[in-house]
């Protein structure tokens, strides 16, 4: 265990100095994983809304099919992105294999159905009622959707959190759509992997302190924001 | 008197059954019509057509001189105003709940203010402005419900049982305020109520139905 000791004064030291390399993989990081929640965000949230507040043929199935989504595995979306950003593949002439671009789709592939869902379960837990009292009170239907999800802020802060936290920790998906090249498509959750892999434990133990630094960091804001009293 | 709403031929289908047919119906400007019947006698269905938030399998309903149709039912709904049994406030402060609907008009912030105290006062809430809708007794509660809606000034008040939910006494309190306010506001009126004491006190006019049509 002595090792392991020795690898964290090693990261603290790292982290310490401001490893240029290290500095790089955080921002990238956050780079790619906080673009991916946001894109996630803009598709989920009305995604999620329509599945909860709409009447139609096959919204039973979407909503299940979103909630299978859930438990995507990472490496299965990146076998899918993979097969369809490859050189020979579909969308192979976009030429966005092996970049963080790819990375980003893959990861809100990941995304999407999470925060879809926890929106659409949001919104479902709120008195079917109250939409009916809105339009009562002549709102638009944008303004009752706006209305919802404003009452409904405490769980979809949670959704998005839940969003960016199963991004920013996926390794399978980042791997394969991105390669984790050096100063390129490496990010933290790919490079704990390498470090490890080459017994290099102060840098992955580095690493992973930064990992759980920035998924704190990041989910404090959204705590603050969650918890703060509405401006309506 | 003038006519403010006008329901012709008006049915209501729903799982193929017949749950409303209503050959015709009017409103007078300043009428307070009760509705009244047993459960599932389409009472809060032809309050809901009226609002314009359940359309109807068949018939015409007129709103101050004009039809509503999905294309205006927007405009027709923003004059009118619905109270329900449970008063469905948001979880933000009783002051923002009197302000919702006038906000969802986009009136001028003044005029948005001097409406929402005006209202606050006159049903006895004022010094409740700042306290969270979720700290609020059911009296209160229904206290805010009743003043949101009547901050809009709508040409049509619609109560769905507002009263139902409440303990007799708080219930005779909320009557006899209403009864003022709507004889002070010469607003026109349709109350759902199981309770005839309830029309007797609010209404000018009663409508009974069964089985969804007019009993008498």
């Amino acid at each position: 265990m002595a090792f392991v000791w020795r690898g964290l004064l090693q990261a603290i030291e790292l982290l310490w100095q401001g490893d240029a390399e290290v500095l790089g993989i955080t921002l990238l990081s956050l780079k790619v994983s906080g673009l991916a929640t946001s894109l996630s965000l803009l598709i989920g949230l009305p995604l999620g809304t329509l599945l909860a507040l709409g009447r139609f043929r096959g919204r039973s199935f979407l909503l299940s099919l979103a909630n299978t989504g859930m438990a995507l595995p990472p490496v299965v979306v990146g076998l899918g992105v993979s097969i369809l950003l490859w050189r020979s593949g579909p969308l192979g002439s976009l030429r966005l294999i092996y970049t963080p671009a790819a990375i980003v789709i893959a990861q809100v592939i990941i995304a999407v159905p999470v925060v879809t869902s926890l929106t659409a379960a949001a919104l479902q837990q709120l008195d079917p009622r109250l939409r009916l009292q809105l339009l009562g009170l002549g709102a638009s239907q944008i303004q009752v959707v706006f209305t919802l999800w404003l009452e409904a802020r405490l769980p979809l802060l949670a959704a998005l959190m839940a969003g960016f936290g199963s991004v920013i920790s996926e390794v399978g998906a980042s791997m394969m759509v991105g390669g984790n090249i050096r100063g390129q498509t490496r990010v933290l959750t790919t490079a704990i992997v390498l470090e490890t892999g080459k017994g290099q434990f102060d840098r992955a133990i580095a690493l992973s302190i930064l990992l759980l630094t920035l998924t704190f960091l990041v989910n404090l804001g959204l705590t603050l924001i969650q918890q703060r009293r509405p401006p309506l | 008197m003038k006519r403010l709403v006008d329901v012709r031929g008006l049915e209501v289908v729903r799982a193929g059954r017949t749950v409303l047919s209503l050959p015709r119906l009017t409103i007078a400007q300043g009428e307070v019509l009760a509705l009244m019947g047993p459960n599932g006698a389409g009472k809060s269905t032809l309050l809901l057509a009226i609002a314009g938030l359940l359309p109807p399998t068949r018939g015409e309903i007129w709103f101050a001189g004009e039809r509503l149709t999905r294309r205006n039912a927007l405009a027709l709904r923003r004059r009118m105003a619905l109270v329900l049994q449970e008063p469905q406030l948001l979880s933000t402060t009783v002051w923002n709940n009197v302000a919702l609907g006038l906000r969802f008009r986009r009136l001028p912030r003044p005029e948005i203010r001097q409406r929402t105290e005006t209202w606050l006062e006159r049903l006895g809430i004022a010094h409740l402005a700042q306290r969270r809708a979720g700290q609020l007794s059911g009296g209160e509660a229904q206290r805010v419900s009743l003043a949101r809606a009547f901050a809009l000034e709508p040409d049509l008040l619609l109560l769905d049982e507002p009263f139902s939910a409440l303990d007799t006494e708080t219930r005779a309190d909320l009557i006899a305020d209403l009864r003022h306010l709507l004889a002070a506001s010469g607003a026109t009126a349709l109350l759902v109520t199981h309770y005839e004491e309830e029309a007797r006190q609010l209404a000018t006019r009663t409508l009974r139905l069964v089985d969804g049509k007019p009993a008498d």
